[in-house]
């Protein structure tokens, strides 16, 4: 079985403008809502306290909330999940409640509405640990592009190659942060992991292509750099899709079956596989080329010079 | 001709093994046991461990095998049920000896066991339990360091027959000592050397007298803040012992936090009444020449004295400021009767009761006090804004006249039955160092933990088998083989996660999933470009050959932009993050070594012997 029956020859570069076109439209929605709408970050990093609570019967989400409320609770949040017997409660943070206290207030406030209710998760999360975890996501975040562009420095000779992978880099998690901006699912630490593993994930197809546009340019060094680069992608091509592929069939399997836990974490990584498999395609080697990228950049060992003394 | 080097073949096979042997204790499952050790922190002897099982078998509890696991006798049940049962009646039986602790068995057979070999253990989210962060006070250690300086200082001076204005502390790193004019400098400082030392001192002539002033180096400040922490985390090991909870995990993170992990924990709010109290008892003379009326009438205690007003017989009191021993200096706590009622029986190390036996013998017929000190953490205003602050309930529980001369070992009274009870355990579990407040607290349920597990455990399977069957279709023969190195490949990863002992989070079978998904990618990078040598017409098995070689880099560069990212979650996250990322950057290096080594052999044993090779089954 193939993908394709034959080599394939898309003209990636030729259409380029289109697709720097859609990045762009991309990105810019992403950033605009980034920064309007923020982003719905979970209690990991605003603090909380955040409670899964299952009564014996079911129970009024109303009469929960007042409930809480009469408690000397600000603000509680609380939604059914699942059944109407199971619910959620969300606090925000409340400098008057000390951490340790969290859990007794709320069982002795919930125990008025049905005795036999059960916390059966609960997540107290100071703000100062909650504005610590938000501090060392965005460093995880800083780190891993520098260590990204440290790499891709030494990787490739020429700054038109890296130019074109660390703006691939940057695009992806952008989208993705875009996504959960945009569809203010909430965003916690698993998110974060996920985002670096994307960042990671997806300089590959990259660092792939680029291979391969190192070795096309040594075989045939007098072909246009446009060619050369349509040449690599294309080869590689069956590659690309195969392996996202199948690493798609997984994260689907995580993102259906991994229950509500996961359900960010793998929604961050589809989205990065698809924003990556894409921006390794169109995008990075596009760039280079507008970059002015031929083969001397890539072999600066050849010099020209030697070049025309050849017959 | 194909060929592979014969070593490559044996470490292979080696490697292979090793991993199915580390890995097979995994796939046994768990049943509910007890754990029982002795309240001594010793080891079960096979007595105690035969007298527990004949009087299970009396009360007619049934239960499976039992076994001796690192000094604790576990005992393996049929169901919750039965081993609840189980618990309680032990614990009504030899609640003064034995400790118990719900826990699960591993099925792990025992010559598996014998070998030393464990399943991973589960982590919090997946086994049910509480994680508690906890706050440590350390600048309040330092401060508590200072006050000792000051009170040997005063302690040198007295014996120097120096006379002596003020001690104070500031700052958190100074203590400073003001001399009248008629003292001597010079044989002050000689006199302080060893009450001071270590500090820098200096000293500066004042208007009326002089001062000498000492500062903690940040060297002694951070010296002091790491022993409270170490202390802290002895303590809260001692409680959490004392809880009887069954591989708890008390460490440090980061520079001034403790974080607990009890698996099975339910109930918080009694946990953390016990682990996060701060008791210490201090036992000082009381200041008899001074009158205790008028100390509080001025609000000022007379040098050298200290005024307490609460007090649990109703009356102001004045003690002296020298603390003849403290909590600290216990070796063992109990509670008692005595015939004044409930009693804490104390018993004292070898300097302390030194010390007390030439307090109780110089100041017979005197009296001595005892006072329990608890912090707390309160919420005040100031400016409008909320503020923590820490206070120190400071309460004169027992004030008695010294009738005869002991050393290391008394009584104390004035305390309820439950408040000696209390007391005892706390003061027997060492005290905190410095106070510490609960920052984060996560709680799993144990039927949650469980649904994880399965939700994690099908996402695995069904991802697997998708991936599995695409291969095979994709790739036919070759798919296969991939396919193969794919399992080898989860069995050595499983195998290194058992032999590490890192516990298992949801996000780490995630990542277990998402290393399937990525380890493929090697594969593919190989047998594309093998399919490409194909159609350039290159004889098969060169074109395995060329397939290897030529994608070698491309494999090598991607894994290491993932391994950045692994390396960097490493580092930065905590908990189940930390799990996902030590997944990762395994799974990473397990994938290399099966998809080039793994694979590379498998294909050569297939094709690499055939002399005529029509076609690769690469589809």
């Amino acid at each position: 079985m193939e993908f394709f029956s034959h080599q394939t020859s898309f003209p990636f570069m030729a259409t380029r403008k289109v697709w720097y076109g859609l990045s762009i439209i991309l990105i810019i929605v992403s950033l605009v809502s980034f920064f309007t709408r923020g982003l719905n970050l979970a209690i990991d990093f605003t603090g909380g306290v955040n409670a899964e609570v299952s009564f014996t019967h079911a129970v009024d989400v109303d009469a929960v909330r007042s409930q809480l409320t009469a408690a000397g609770f600000h603000e509680p949040q609380v939604q059914s999940f699942g059944s109407s017997r199971d619910i959620v409660v969300r606090l925000p943070p409340d400098a008057k409640l000390a951490a340790g206290e969290v859990r007794t207030r709320l069982e002795s406030a919930l125990k008025q509405v049905d005795a036999g209710v059960q916390v059966v998760q609960l997540d107290v999360v100071g703000p100062q640990v909650g504005s610590e975890l938000k501090q060392s996501a965005i460093y995880a975040l800083v780190f891993t592009l520098l260590g990204i562009f440290m790499y891709i420095a030494w990787r490739f000779h020429t700054w038109r190659l890296s130019l074109g992978a660390i703006l691939a880099v940057l695009h992806d998690p952008i989208l993705v942060i875009g996504f959960f901006s945009i569809t203010q699912t909430p965003f916690d630490l698993a998110v974060v992991a996920a985002i670096l593993a994307v960042i990671g994930y997806s300089l590959n197809d990259t660092v792939v292509v680029f291979d391969r546009i190192r070795e096309r340019f040594e075989t045939n060094r007098r072909s246009a750099p446009a060619t050369v680069l349509d040449e690599s992608i294309n080869q590689t091509l069956s590659r690309t899709i195969m392996t996202k592929v199948v690493t798609s069939i997984v994260v689907v399997a995580l993102l259906f079956l991994g229950g509500p836990v996961l359900k960010g974490f793998s929604e961050a990584l589809l989205i990065g596989i698809i924003a990556g498999t894409y921006s390794s395609i169109y995008i990075s080697s596009a760039i280079a080329l507008d970059c002015g990228l031929t083969a001397e950049h890539v072999f600066p060992s050849v010099k020209k010079a030697a070049l025309d003394h050849l017959p | 001709m194909l060929e592979y080097a014969r070593w490559k073949y044996v470490l292979i096979a080696v490697v292979l093994l090793l991993a199915l042997l580390f890995a097979l204790p995994n796939v046994f499952g768990e049943d509910p046991a007890l754990q029982v050790a002795r309240k001594d922190h010793n080891s079960m002897t096979a007595d105690g461990a035969k007298e527990v099982e004949v009087f299970l078998k009396e009360r007619k509890i049934p239960f499976g095998d039992s076994y001796m696991d690192g000094g604790r006798f576990m005992l393996r049940f049929a169901n919750v049920a039965e081993q609840l049962a189980a618990r309680d009646a032990v614990n009504d039986k030899f609640a003064q000896d034995l400790i118990t602790a719900l826990s699960f068995a591993p099925r792990t057979p025992a010559f598996l066991r014998a070998l030393g070999l464990r399943p991973m253990p589960l982590g919090l989210d997946l086994r049910g339990g509480l994680y508690l962060l906890y706050q440590v006070d350390v600048n309040s250690a330092v401060n508590q360091a200072l006050e000792g300086y000051a009170q040997d200082a005063r302690r040198a001076l007295a014996a120097a027959n120096i006379p002596l204005k003020d001690v104070s502390t500031s700052g958190g790193n100074t203590v400073r000592i003001v001399l009248p004019p008629e003292a001597d400098v010079t044989a002050a400082r000689s006199a302080l050397t060893q009450a001071l030392a270590g500090l820098s001192v200096s000293t500066e002539s004042l208007t009326s007298g002089s001062a000498i002033t000492g500062v903690m180096t940040a060297a002694q400040i951070r010296e002091r803040q790491d022993y409270a922490i170490q202390q802290n985390i002895v303590t809260l090991r001692n409680r959490v012992n004392e809880l009887g909870v069954s591989e708890p995990i008390v460490q440090r993170q980061g520079i001034d936090r403790i974080n607990v992990q009890l698996p099975g924990v339910q109930n918080s709010a009694d946990v953390k009444n016990t682990l996060g109290r701060v008791a210490t008892l201090e036992f000082r003379l009381e200041d008899m020449q001074n009158n205790v009326g008028e100390a509080v009438q001025t609000g000022r205690a007379p040098l050298g004295s200290k005024l307490y007003t609460k007090t649990r017989f109703g009356r102001p009191i004045l003690l002296k400021r020298e603390v003849i021993a403290t909590g600290d200096q216990l070796t063992n706590a109990t509670s008692g009767q005595s015939q004044e009622g409930p009693a804490v029986n104390i018993k004292l190390d070898a300097r302390a009761g030194e010390n007390m036996l030439k307090t109780t013998q110089a100041n017979l017929n005197k009296r001595m006090a005892v006072v329990l000190i608890e912090k707390r953490r309160e919420l005040i205003d100031v400016d409008g804004k909320k503020v923590a602050r820490e206070v120190t309930d400071e309460e004169v529980i027992n004030d008695a006249t010294i009738k005869g001369v002991f050393s290391n070992q008394f009584q104390i009274t004035g305390l309820g039955a439950g408040e000696a009870r209390d007391l005892a355990l706390l003061l027997r579990s060492g005290s905190l160092a410095t106070a510490i407040y609960v920052v984060e607290e996560r709680a799993v349920g144990p039927s949650l933990g469980r649904e994880n597990i399965q939700k994690g455990v099908t996402a695995l399977i069904v991802g697997m088998a998708g991936v599995f069957v695409f291969m095979a279709l994709y790739y036919q023969a070759f798919g296969l083989v991939a396919d193969l190195v794919l399992l080898a490949n989860v069995v050595l990863l499983t195998a290194l996660l058992s032999m590490m002992r890192a516990s298992l989070s949801l996000p780490g079978i995630a990542g277990i999933i998402l290393t399937v998904g990525m380890a493929v990618d090697a594969n593919v990078l190989i047998y594309e470009r093998i399919r490409e040598e194909v159609r350039k017409g290159v004889s098969p098995q060169a074109a395995i050959r060329a397939g290897f070689d030529k994608a070698l880099s491309a494999i090598t560069d991607s894994n290491i932009t993932t391994l950045i990212a692994g390396v960097v979650l490493w580092v930065l996250g905590t908990g189940p993050i930390k799990g996902f990322a030590v997944v990762l950057i395994l799974g990473i290096l397990t994938s290399m070594f099966t998809s080039l080594m793994g694979s590379r052999a498998l294909l050569t044993l297939i094709y690499g012997g055939r002399r005529k090779l029509g076609r690769l089954s690469i589809g």
